[in-house]
Parts: C-alpha cells; structure tokens; sequence
C-alpha cells in the first residue's frame, strides 16, 4: 500500500513536471510563432531564432541594469533536451516501480502507453504535436548508442557459430518479408480491397521493405525479459541487427527506385541496384572493422590518459557509424560490426576500471536512449495531422506481416535445419516466428518518406505505427505466456562455475582434436584455425604486450572467483562488526611476510602475472583527478589517525563502492611496499585459504586438538620465530584445514554460492592466516567479532560447534594414519607435482 | 573383387546399424581410418599422423580415449594397443549430432553417453571417481599452451574447481569427511547447465571432403 503511494506522489511529480514543460511549449509557442516545430533536435530556424533573440536584446534600449532577466529563449534548447532525457528517466522510474505489472507487460509496452499520456497532454496543451520522433534525431542521435551497446556486449562466438542461420534470416528473410508485402499490398489494392489509394507497386515494396525489419530495440527490450535458450535469442537478436542494416540498404535501392519512376527501371538498374545492396552491406560492416580495429590500436597505447581512454570507444563508434553514413553505407552494420570487433581487445588493453566505464557508460546511454525511443514512439502517435485511416490497408498490412514472417521463417528453418548440426526446434521457430517485432526504426524510415513522390505518406507512417504498436505491445505481452506455455528452452540462469568453464574449454579442445582426427573441416576446425591466426597476428598488433599475458580465459575466471572471494571475505568482517584484522598493520606485515616466504618462490608466474595487472592499477593512482586525489587523501588521513574508531572505518568501507574498497583496504596496510599490488595480496590469500581449505577436505581431520588459545599461540610463536616454512606449515595445517573444513561444512548448505561461502564462515572465523598473528597482541585485540565468534557457538561460529561433536574415535584414528601416511605424496601443495598417482582413498 | 566389396558393404552396414552413423559416413570415416593407419588393419599411433593435433594441449587424453576400452560399450576396461576400425568408428559415434527426430529420452540417453565418454577421458585410472590428482593433470594439460601461467596456477585452479564440486555435491561434509573425487553422479549433477546435447559433436560429412583432409595429413 506503501508503495503504492509512493508511485502515485511519483507520477503526480512527474505528470507535474510535464505539465511545466508543455507549459513552457505553449509558452514558447507564444512568444515565438515561428518557432512551432521546436523539436527535440535544434531545428534550422532556432538557430536564427537564437540570434533574432540577440538582437532583441541589443535593440531594446537599456535604461538600467537589470538584476535578473529571464532568458528562456538562451537556453531553450539545451534545456528541453534535457528535460526530455528527465522526462524518460521519470517514465522508466515509475514504471520500474512496479514489478508486478512489468512482469506481465513488458517494458518497452509501457513505455510506449506512457507517451500515449504524455503526447496527450501536449496535445492538450498546444493542440497540435510540438514535439516528436525525427528522423534525423532517431538515426543520428538516438539509435547509434543501442547498436554499439549490442555490438560491444555481442557474444561473439555464439555470433559466429550461428553466423550463417543469422544471416539466411536477415538476408533473405527480410527480403520475402519486404517483397511479399509489397506485392501481396499491391495485388490486394488491384483487388479492389483498400479503396482510391495512390500508390503504386514500387511504392508497395518501398513500404514493405521499410517495415519489413525486424527491430532490435524492440526485440531486445522484449527477449530479455523472457530468458529463452542461448541460440534461439542470438538468431532472433543477431538477425535484428543485421536486418537492419539490409532493410536499411532495401529501403534506399527502392527508394532510389521510385524516384527514378516506373519507366527508368530496366535490368541494368536492376542489377545496380542489387550491387548496390551488396557493397552497402559488406562496404558498411567493412567500415564498422576498420573501425573497430582503430579503437584497439588506440587503447593500446593509451597508457597515459586512462581518464579518457572510454571516450575514445564511444567517440570512434559514432564515427564509424557516421563515416559509413558519409559514404551511404550502411551505418548500422558498421556500427556493429565496429562493437564485435573492439570488444575483445579493448577489454584486454584498457584498465579494469576503463573497461567497467565503457561497460556502464554504454548501458546508460543505450538504455537511455532506448527509453527516450519508447516514449517518443508514444508521443508521436498523439498528432492528428498524421492520421489516416484506411482499414484494409491497415489490416491487411498486419495480416500479411504476421503470415509471412510465419511462412518465412519456417521455410527458411526447413532449409537451414538440411544443414544445420543442431537443427531448430519446432517451438523455437514458433517463438521466431512470433518474435518479429518491428520498432522504431520502421517509424524513422517511414518519417523519412518524400511526401512529394509519394503520396500516402501519411498513411504508410500511420499503418508503421500501428503495426509497430501492435507488435510491441499485444505480441510483447503475449511473448511472455507463450513462452512458458510452450515450454521453450530456458537459457540455465545461474551463473557459470569454474568447472564448467573449464568443461567448455575441454570441449573446444576435444571438438577440434576430434575433427581432425576424423580428417573433417568443420566449424571447429575453423575456428580454431581462426583463433591461432588471431592469436599469432592480430592479438600481437593490437593487444598490449602485457595483456597478452594474463589473458588466458580459464585463468581470469579463476583470478575473477578470486576476487570476489576476497572482496566478500572482507564483507564478512564488515558484518560482523569490525574491521580490525584488515586494519591491524603489524599483522599484516606479517601476514605479508609470510607470504612472500610461502609463494615467492612458489608462484614467480602468478606473482608476475598479477603484478602486471597491478603495475597498471598503482599507475591508476597517479592519474590526477580529483575524486581520486581526495580519495587518497582520506585515505592517508585513515593512516595516519592511529586510534580511527571502528565505526568511522566501517562505515568509510560501507559507502564505498566494491573497486574503490579493495583499493583502500589494500593502501591501509599495505605501506610496506607499495609495488605489490593489493590483488595481488588477495589473490594469494584466498588462493592460499582454498588451497588450505582443500587440503583439509582432503585430509578430514588433525591430530587431536583442544581448540584453546593455547595452541593458537603455539603456532603464533611459530610464525615468529620465522619459522613460517613449509614444514611448520604442513605441522599444523591439519589444524588449520580443520578449522576451514568445519566452516566449509555449515556453511555449504546455506549460501548459495559455495565458494564464497567458505569463506564467510571458515575462513573469518579461523583463517590460519590472521590467527596466530592477530592473538599475540593481546587477548583485547581480538576483533569483537572473532572474540564473539569463539563464544558463540551460533550459526556464526560453526567451528565451535563442529568441534563440540568431532568424533575422535581410535576407529577414526586408525582410519586417518593410513591417510596421513599416504597423504605425503599431495601434502604439501608446494612440492612439485607428484609423480605417483595418489594412493586409493582409503574410506568413504 | 567383387566378393570382397560386397563383404566390406555388409560389415559397413553392421557398422552403421550399430553406430547410428549413415553408411556414407562410415565409408567416409573407413578411408579416413585407412589414411591414418596408412592402409593397416589398427592404428597404434594417432599423434603422428593427425599433425593438427599437436596444437591440441589436450591431445593426449584425447588420443588415449581412443585407445580406451571403456569407450567401446563392451564393458571392459583397459586400454588397448591398437584399434581396429570398428573401435575407431565406436569413439568417433560419440560425437554424432542428434537429428530432428530424436527423441527426448534418446537424447538423455546420448547425453549421458557423452557424459560418459567425457568421464572416462579425465577418469584416467577407472576408479569412478576423477581424484584431484586426475583433475589436475587435465587442467595441467588444458593451460600448457598458455605458457605464461606456471603450473601452480593450474593447479590452484583444479583445486578451486574441485572445492567447487564438493561443496556443490556434499554441501553437509563432515569436518573427517574427504572428498575424494568426481563421482560419475557429481559430474553429471555439475554440468547440468552445459547443453550438452546440442554441443558435443561435429559434422560427419555425408559426401567425401576427405581429400582436403587427405592433403593435410600426409604433408
């Protein structure tokens, strides 16, 4: 009930807001007759208007200075852009408010009702429509941004495993939608069945080739809502995109067509024109390459201005979007092609924290305009001007659009499925078929018709709207129970785990090595070949050196898992209270220390892999701006206030975001030296806890034990006396192990997600790492939590309580002295790889 | 001649029955196999005649695979010296892709078939389980060609991956509990997520592009 006030005082506020906006429409409307069309995008005469504006300013004689003056015609523009971006932002707010309507409508839907409202009120308002969706404004500045997002986020593999289904569809699928339209369209109106319409059959394919494409706004702001499987979303979102690109070309051969009339048409412009589509196409994605490849080589060596290097992804983007445009190719293609091709290398060249900003950056503005998209779709609709209704062409539009997107892709389907490995299912075709959503891109070709060679404009834009309405909406809200009821595949959503990348990386490896073997050139063999090309030639030009490094997959998922690991290892001390162990420098000397001791020599690779990565993070630090400079500044304040109470730490931790977290908690403790990054330090620890934690599942328990503090001080004393070598280790990592593996075992159940888990409660409670540093100070240094922890034989403490109830039986004993004996040859996760394959296990 | 023909025709028919290959397909793979057993009966060796393969950082397991008796639905166990056509033709019928009309339990069946086939190869001394040990070495083997990360890393890895598997399966262990490796059932509950079905195969050629492949093997 709560909420729902909420949403209602929001939609008051915002219906407020556009009051005041079309308010200030009229207003201007007033003031400036010329200036009616102000739309969103700064129309010709509003420049004049801007200086026409100026004048009257210097012409009205001054008689005294004025105080304030309002100058709304200043700003005007700028300003309503931005209360148009304000405007959608609201919408998308409200709307997002309420789960349970936009878990049965999609989004893009509401949206669409919303600027129905919205257009509404300007209506109201101004009674004619001041603003809405121009071509130039939706091609140029909104539509960019959501392509290079679905370029950039591409999955690029499963782009080109399915590469030739994707482009059957958009190719030629979009070519018997536009065609079959246009002369279905065409025979009906000879029919007699639409009444005295002036169009004739080049205009009927004009307009079916404009509404003949799939929208990939519309299609992802649909299918992301209902997870279906993998391979059927990139054929339906891969073939938006493409068909853009071709209804795009389609639209300009015929267009150019038209204008050319009936009597110009003979084969040699025919033939042109289907050359022409050719070279728009490959020309376009051409461009989007050369591009793409432009933006890696720049990151490359963009070491220096890492503040900036995000902008050049965007800024190269929109070029090549425009630079295809510039030479009438196809600017979409290019955009996308531009988006696949960079993803892999800018992510490897630039900065973690560069690659996390483009990765934002490009939502926000995708989503954003997206939005702004959706809403203005609604606006536009509210215009009488552009109305015209005739009912059998409308209808017979949509008929004919639904039934032979149906008839093509199935035929298509039953084509592809002679070839195809994996052949597509009878529902997934359903949902294909149904899947064809149309969208904006129809309404900007349609808007972009010459009203003076065709003479329906009117009523081809309102037929677009209606069947872009009609797909979105009634089919978006539908898409959603169809799915369900027609139980298609579901994509798995949990995230992927270790194992099963490595599984995948395996499967690759064994797929190739089988095709081969069985002397086949298949997709496998392609791409594998592929990929030692790319990796020999193109990775070498345009990767850095030391990116080239780490950047084996299986490795960064791993140093991922890692990560968070560690960065919920310290939220675990954070919940509990305090922060004392990440703060206590002496400790983490020591801890360091001992570290450096254990894997220096140990791990060289890693430690050098990771201190790449780390290179590039403590350079980071250098980069003079400001957020970071203050932000060191506290830091160094932290430092240096030696008596901080732990509130005041917890709660810098807390309002902190993740990256910025990690980074401070390592500056914190880590004055020693500076050079070895914090990842690299978490890295190894949690590295060293799942090692330590392994072993104990390995080895089941220690040697008898009174978990007391006594013997926490042994092995502190230990540690040191500089003892901290691998055989004081393998001494007592039986007591360590057994500390993580009672951890591990209460807490398996009850987090979902198992590795973090081990060390919320093994490793916070008694990581071997921090105890015997930590306990020698004093028994008062004990963090509150850990002190807590021990007394407490709760959910939070699971050692205490598995101690309580560990069976040591001589059954036990005798059980566990075979192992230990044979544990000798794995013991110690430092020696060399053992030669004898490890014994048998002896229980279980 | 003519005998001789017929009799290869038959025993490629059984062949086929037995697989589910087509008959083009096992004739294709017999020449295939005659081309890498250089017109033998068996194959001993399949790493010095498949040179693609030394690109391969898993090739060993894979090859072994072949040689594993475990893969030939005969319920033995072991490796064997050499394979002779029909072994050859029984490894590679694991990676047929399913067709239209596969049913949903045949293609549990084949999935699980897969599975097994996948098992096996990192199972390397057919205990039912995949120990650390073994897990590792397939790891190992999986990073070798990424030269940059040292083996700790990979078996840092496999460790990781194999607390993974444990804390998935026995999320209740008892702290004297040991895990002592993948069950077949683990491995299974594990990848459950992996389409396996719509993933472990490859195009077996109908029509003879064997000759591309012919080139390539004998260079």
């Amino acid at each position: 009930m709560q909420r729902c006030g909420y949403v209602h005082l929001w939609l008051l506020w915002s219906v407020s807001l556009i009051c005041l906006t079309s308010g200030i429409a009229s207003a201007d409307g007033d003031v400036a007759p010329t200036h009616q069309d102000s739309q969103l995008e700064p129309p010709p005469e509003s420049t004049s208007n801007w200086s026409q504006t100026e004048h009257g300013h210097g012409s009205v004689a001054i008689t005294g200075i004025p105080v304030v003056t309002f100058k709304w015609h200043h700003v005007e523009t700028p300003y309503l852009v931005a209360l148009w971006i304000l405007v959608a932002g609201l919408a998308k707010l409200v709307i997002e408010a309420n789960h349970h309507v936009t878990s049965v409508i999609p989004e893009s839907a509401l949206l669409i009702c919303f600027g129905f409202i919205l257009g509404g009120m300007i209506w109201g308002a101004d009674m004619v429509q001041t603003f809405k969706l121009t071509p130039t404004l939706f091609f140029f500045y909104l539509l960019p941004q959501v392509i290079l997002d679905a370029g950039y986020s591409m999955p690029n593999k499963l782009f080109f495993s399915n590469m030739g289904a994707i482009l059957i569809y958009a190719v030629i699928g979009t070519c018997w939608n536009a065609a079959s339209l246009g002369l279905s369209l065409w025979g009906c109106h000879k029919g007699g069945a639409m009444g005295d319409l002036d169009i004739g059959l080049l205009q009927y394919l004009l307009f079916g080739s404009l509404i003949a494409a799939v929208d990939p706004v519309a299609v992802i702001a649909v299918f992301e809502q209902v997870h279906v499987n993998e391979v059927l979303f990139i054929m339906v979102f891969g073939e938006s995109l493409l068909n853009d690109g071709v209804t795009v070309v389609l639209f300009n051969v015929f267009d150019a067509f038209v204008s050319l009339g009936g009597s110009g048409i003979d084969a040699v412009e025919i033939i042109k024109g289907i050359i022409s589509f050719f070279v728009v196409a490959f020309g376009g994605s051409l461009v989007g390459f050369v591009f793409g490849l432009l933006i890696s080589l720049l990151t490359r060596g963009t070491k220096n201005i890492q503040i900036i290097e995000p902008a050049f992804v965007f800024v190269l983007g929109y070029l090549a979007y425009l630079t295809a445009e510039m030479l009438s190719l196809s600017a979409i293609l290019s955009i996308v092609f531009c988006g696949m091709c960079c993803q892999k290398y800018i992510n490897a060249n630039m900065d973690e924290k560069s690659v996390a900003t483009v990765r934002y950056v490009m939502k926000v503005l995708a989503n954003g305009s997206e939005t702004i998209i959706f809403v203005f779709l609604g606006i536009s609709a509210i215009d009488k001007s552009i109305w015209v209704w005739n009912t059998g062409f409308i209808l017979l539009t949509l008929l004919f659009i639904f039934v032979y997107r149906i008839i093509g892709v199935f035929f298509l389907t039953w084509i592809l499925n002679k070839f195809r490995l994996v052949p597509v299912e009878f529902i997934d075709q359903v949902i294909m078929s149904y899947g064809g959503l149309r969208g904006a891109v129809a309404y900007g070709l349609a808007a972009m018709l010459d009203d003076s060679k065709i003479k329906e404009k009117n009523l081809m834009i309102s037929t677009t709207l209606i069947v872009v309405y009609f797909t979105v909406i009634l089919q978006g809200i539908t898409m959603k129970p169809l799915v369900n009821w027609l139980k298609v595949k579901r994509a798995s959503a949990t995230e992927l785990t270790l194992i099963e990348k490595l599984q995948n990386k395996v499967f690759d490896h064994m797929l190739v090595a089988i095709e081969d073997i069985s002397g086949q050139i298949g997709h496998n063999y392609m791409r594998d070949k592929w990929n030692h090309f790319e990796e020999k030639w193109m990775s070498r030009i345009l990767m850095k050196p030391s990116a080239r490094k780490t950047r084996d997959y299986v490795f960064n998922v791993f140093h991922q898992l890692n990560l968070k690991d560690a960065i919920s290892y310290v939220a675990e001390g954070e919940r509990r209270g305090s922060l004392e162990f990440v703060r206590n420098d002496t400790a983490f000397v020591d801890f360091k220390k001992k570290f450096a001791d254990d894997f220096s020599e140990v791990m060289p690779d890693i430690t050098a892999d990771t201190s790449d990565d780390h290179g590039a993070m403590s350079g980071r630090d250098h980069v003079p701006s400001v957020s970071l400079e203050m932000h060191e500044q506290t830091m160094k304040s932290v430092r240096e206030t030696e008596d901080i109470n732990t509130h005041h730490l917890l709660q810098q931790h807390l309002y902190k975001g993740r990256k910025q977290h990690r980074h401070r908690y390592s500056r914190s403790h880590f004055d020693v030296n500076q050079d070895d990054g914090e990842v690299q330090e978490i890295f190894q620890r949690t590295m060293r806890n799942r090692l330590e934690s392994f072993k104990s599942a390995k080895m089941g328990v220690a040697p008898p034990n009174k978990i007391t503090k006594h013997i926490k001080k042994d092995q502190q004393q230990k540690i040191s006396n500089g003892k901290s070598t691998d055989k004081s280790k393998s001494y007592y990592s039986g007591d360590e192990g057994w500390y993580l593996s009672s951890g591990f075992e209460a807490s398996g159940g009850s987090y979902p997600f198992p590795m973090m888990a081990t060390y919320r409660a093994g490793a916070g409670v008694a990581n071997p790492a921090y105890m015997p540093d930590l306990d020698p100070m004093a028994p008062a240094q004990i963090p509150p939590w850990l002190a807590e922890a021990e007394l407490d034989s709760g959910p939070v403490a699971p050692s205490q309580r598995a101690q309580l109830r560990l069976p040591w039986t001589p059954s036990d004993l005798r059980r566990l002295a075979p192992h230990r004996i044979s544990i000798r040859s794995t013991d110690s996760f430092d020696d060399p790889p053992p030669t004898t394959p490890p014994p048998p296990p002896s229980h279980m | 001649m003519g005998a001789s023909q017929t009799r290869s025709e038959h025993k490629h028919q059984h062949l086929a029955d037995e697989t589910g290959f087509s008959l083009e397909q096992v004739k294709n793979l017999h020449k295939r196999f005659q081309q890498l057993s250089g017109n033998e009966e068996t194959i001993r060796e399949l790493l010095d005649s498949v040179p693609a393969l030394a690109n391969n950082p898993i090739r060993k397991q894979i090859i072994e695979a072949f040689f594993d008796k475990r893969n030939q639905h005969h319920d033995e166990v072991g490796t064997c010296e050499e394979i002779g056509f029909e072994q050859f033709l029984m490894v590679m019928s694991h990676f047929r892709p399913p067709t239209l009309k596969t049913t949903v339990e045949e293609k549990e069946a084949m999935r699980r078939e897969k599975l097994r086939f996948l098992f096996n190869m990192h199972d390397t001394d057919n205990d039912g389980t995949i120990t650390l040990a073994e897990y590792r070495k397939v790891v190992e083997e999986l990073l070798s060609k990424s030269g940059d990360i040292g083996q700790e890393a990979a078996k840092a890895i496999a460790d990781a991956a194999m607390l993974e598997v444990a804390s998935t399966n026995v999320p209740h262990m008892a702290p004297e509990d040991f895990y002592e490796g993948i069950t077949f059932e683990h491995f299974e509950q594990i990848l459950k997520g992996l389409e396996m079905e719509t993933r472990m195969h490859i195009r077996f050629l109908d029509v003879g592009t064997t000759t591309m492949a012919c080139g390539k093997s004998t260079s």
